[in-house]
């Protein structure tokens, strides 16, 4: 990988944003290279980053769950970690929801206002990069790509309004459009533990995501949670189906080279 | 549908999910529906100015409503009885059952005709009239439909969306002595439907229909049909039945127009029904029709309790149905699969409310929380947080199973000491990516059997991220 060209960047001036990385548990243990990418383009933007070693999950599957008492903790965890922070950056559309919708309502009295606090900083990835750090050209170098759908996770799209920003960053920093897939809104039938809980109905679910995605001739299926892509290219390796599932910061930074997910090295 | 098989429906969620996936053709025709549903719905909203605006004022309208229902239902109350009606309250649905009986039996009722009431699904009304000996005729053209296939409503706007074209045409042509004919259509079959339900409308001694809304200020019920079938059952008997609920009503005829805008876009994506009617009471002197006698039952069934508990957004519903129209779990399985008289998301939330959280705790967890019912709820019920609190009320109450509770405790605990979690992810996915390095996802994983049931688990790249970075990294490649 490489990150020269970040630090060049970075070296240059001050930085312009002091950002906390929250790497999220999936990125974390699946598919670490989605944080390194993260940061590569984070320090192209102007930012110097760091990454708070305390972070483990934010906890969605207790939460989602319906285990309030034992999210509690963790909520807490995450904003004694990061409230230090002017930004924080969460490649994930649903884990950065979770911090800026779901904390404040789960967290009481002191809690909660540190909960609106880490809220109000708290940034997906794609719109940090677009909206606010305002990334003018990609990290590496932009080379030709196949044609890409996007998939836009629901948390990502309802509860953040993720829609326009990794499109206009594909178009600017990739000269790339997209080329969407029907009923693009509708969920891949991921959603945390329910895929375990309903085992079917999340089958068929990503039955027609994957449908969809194949149908729109795309090379690679790109987007911004790595639950959705996990549970996407699952199906398709499942059922011998050919398309690049990738985190959109792989596409971004030229992170193209090593395996997508679920694909083996061979 | 009983109440017991109802009952039995609802917890057997997951088995009906299962052979409801089984039925090819009518996958196909729920994925039409999900396609069509949400397109029509979207086009009426952009073509109205100011949807979101009149959206937030119709939650205040519900919301101070409820806050201040005792007021404006006894106002409702007051005034209906001024116009002439008579009111009743009804504690439960055996009650509403009752009650309309005793009407209907006062009156030496034999015929009766219904318009299309979830109210009377949710009290099981038609069976108990028909054990009294009554014919009770639904006009309503999905509910006629169902009626005469002897099933239950799988939407509660469109209660046959279920049906084919051609299952309604050989239903019609078995149920209807009208001798050869070709029935080639949905006109020829409508027609058809009109002819016999004419002969019942002539016919019937009482109506009994359900209501949109209940204005305050007036004692009026307001009602929306398309097919115009509910002023018939409304003006040509002689008895009249409202069967209702108190979280109907609304302060002013204005609010109730004000959510007539949102109710009808929201539901059938058109600007307004074919026919919105007020009902004033029965007829005055010098009228030419009407009934002669008006009823108006009020059916509380445990709204009370869901007033006065966390729960109480959920009677800001004002039944459109738009949930169900844009929930890819309702499209996946239909409205029978819930086992339930309401289904997709506000049936979900509503059931356990309804019933018990024992019976239908499969319901709250038909969920991927994607959020599309909340964003086209025109009430702006947060119906996933609803559905995740159902779940918590789940998992407090012990009804989740033990293996799940148990295993997110641990999972919670390990995440709680970041320590131990890296290290012990840092010998873990090693292990599991050096595993999966050739074919990059595993057909089967210990303890991921409801995932790799439906899908491959896409191996983990190798070392974890913290176990990687360096953060010193900067500094490193600076001084080189």
């Amino acid at each position: 990988m490489d990150i020269q060209a970040g630090n060049q960047h970075s070296n240059q001036a001050t930085p312009r944003f002091q950002v906390a990385l929250y790497v999220t548990c999936l990125v974390d243990l699946f598919r670490p290279s989605v944080a390194f990418d993260s940061i590569q383009l984070l320090e192209q933007a102007g930012c110097k980053v760091t990454v708070p070693n305390l972070q483990t999950c934010c906890g969605q599957p207790t939460y989602n769950t319906g285990d309030y008492e034992s999210t509690i903790p963790l909520a807490r965890q995450v904003i004694a970690a990061f409230e230090f922070a002017d930004y924080v950056v969460v490649p994930s559309g649903s884990c950065a929801g979770m911090i800026c919708h779901h904390y404040p309502k789960l967290l009481q009295d002191e809690w909660h206002d540190r909960a609106l606090a880490l809220a109000a900083k708290t940034f997906e990835l794609t719109t940090f990069l677009a909206d606010i750090a305002k990334i003018e050209r990609a990290p590496g170098q932009v080379r030709q790509l196949p044609t890409v759908t996007y998939h836009d996770s629901c948390a990502g799209l309802r509860e953040l309004g993720v829609k326009d920003q990794p499109r206009a960053l594909l178009k600017d920093l990739c000269d790339l459009e997209v080329s969407e897939l029907s009923q693009t809104e509708v969920c891949c039938g991921f959603g945390g533990t329910f895929c375990a809980k309903m085992p079917e109905l999340s089958g068929k679910m990503v039955g027609d995501k994957l449908d969809s995605a194949l149908a729109t001739e795309a090379t690679i299926l790109a987007g911004g949670d790595m639950g959705c892509l996990m549970n996407i290219a699952g199906r398709a390796k499942r059922l011998g189906k050919v398309i690049e599932v990738r985190h959109i910061a792989e596409l971004l930074a030229d992170d193209l080279d090593g395996p997508a997910i679920g694909e083996g090295k061979s | 549908m009983t109440a017991v098989e109802e009952e039995l429906g609802s917890r057997a969620f997951k088995s009906n999910v299962r052979a409801s996936l089984k039925e090819t053709e009518k996958v196909k025709r729920r994925d039409m529906l999900g396609l069509f549903m949400p397109m029509i719905r979207d086009a009426a909203v952009k073509d109205f100015d100011g949807f979101e605006e009149l959206r937030q004022h119709v939650k205040q309208i519900k919301q101070h409503s409820l806050d201040n229902l005792h007021h404006y239902l006894s106002q409702f109350v007051q005034e209906a009885q001024n116009n002439g009606n008579h009111v009743h309250f009804a504690q439960d649905s055996s009650e509403m059952n009752s009650i309309v009986l005793d009407i209907c039996q006062q009156h030496d009722a034999r015929r009766i005709i219904k318009g299309k009431s979830m109210v009377t699904e949710e009290t099981h009304l038609l069976p108990h009239l028909e054990k009294a000996g009554m014919q009770v005729i639904e006009t309503d053209l999905g509910e006629y439909i169902i009626q005469q296939a002897g099933e239950t409503p799988s939407h509660i706007v469109g209660p046959a969306l279920h049906k084919s074209v051609d299952e309604i045409r050989e239903l019609f042509l078995q149920k209807h002595a009208l001798g050869e004919r070709e029935l080639q259509g949905p006109a020829e079959m409508v027609a058809e439907a009109r002819t016999v339900l004419r002969e019942h409308f002539l016919k019937a001694d009482v109506g009994i229909i359900g209501s949109n809304a209940l204005i305050a200020e007036s004692g009026y019920s307001m009602l929306v049909t398309n097919e115009g079938n509910g002023d018939l059952c409304a003006n040509l008997p002689r008895v009249m039945i409202i069967c209702t609920t108190m979280d109907r009503v609304v302060p002013r005829a204005k609010d109730a127009m004000s959510l007539l805008r949102l109710l009808v876009r929201s539901a059938t994506g058109q600007p307004v029904t074919c026919y919105t009617s007020f009902y004033t009471g029965p007829r005055r002197e010098g009228d030419t029709d009407g009934p002669i006698e008006t009823h108006i039952v009020l059916l509380d069934n445990k709204r009370s309790d869901i007033l006065a508990s966390d729960y109480r957004e959920m009677l800001q519903c004002i039944r459109c149905a738009a949930c169900l129209n844009h929930c890819p779990i309702y499209i996946g399985v239909g409205g029978h699969a819930y086992g339930s008289v309401y289904m997709g998301p506000m049936g979900s939330v509503l059931t356990p409310l309804l019933t018990s959280l024992e019976e239908s705790n499969a319901l709250p967890n038909a969920c991927t929380a994607c959020g599309r019912c909340a964003e086209v709820c025109p009430a702006s019920i947060p119906l996933p947080d609803l559905l995740r609190d159902l779940r918590h009320d789940e998992t407090r109450a012990k009804l989740s199973p033990t293996r799940w509770r148990l295993g997110m405790k641990i999972h919670a605990w390990l995440l709680c000491h970041p320590w131990l979690y890296h290290k012990s992810t840092a010998l873990g996915m090693p292990v599991l990516g050096w595993l999966g390095r050739k074919k990059g996802s595993f057909k089967s994983l210990l303890l991921a059997n409801g995932w790799t049931d439906e899908r491959d688990f896409p191996a983990p790249q190798g070392r974890t991220f913290m176990q990687q970075y360096q953060p010193d990294r900067d500094e490193n490649n600076d001084a080189g």
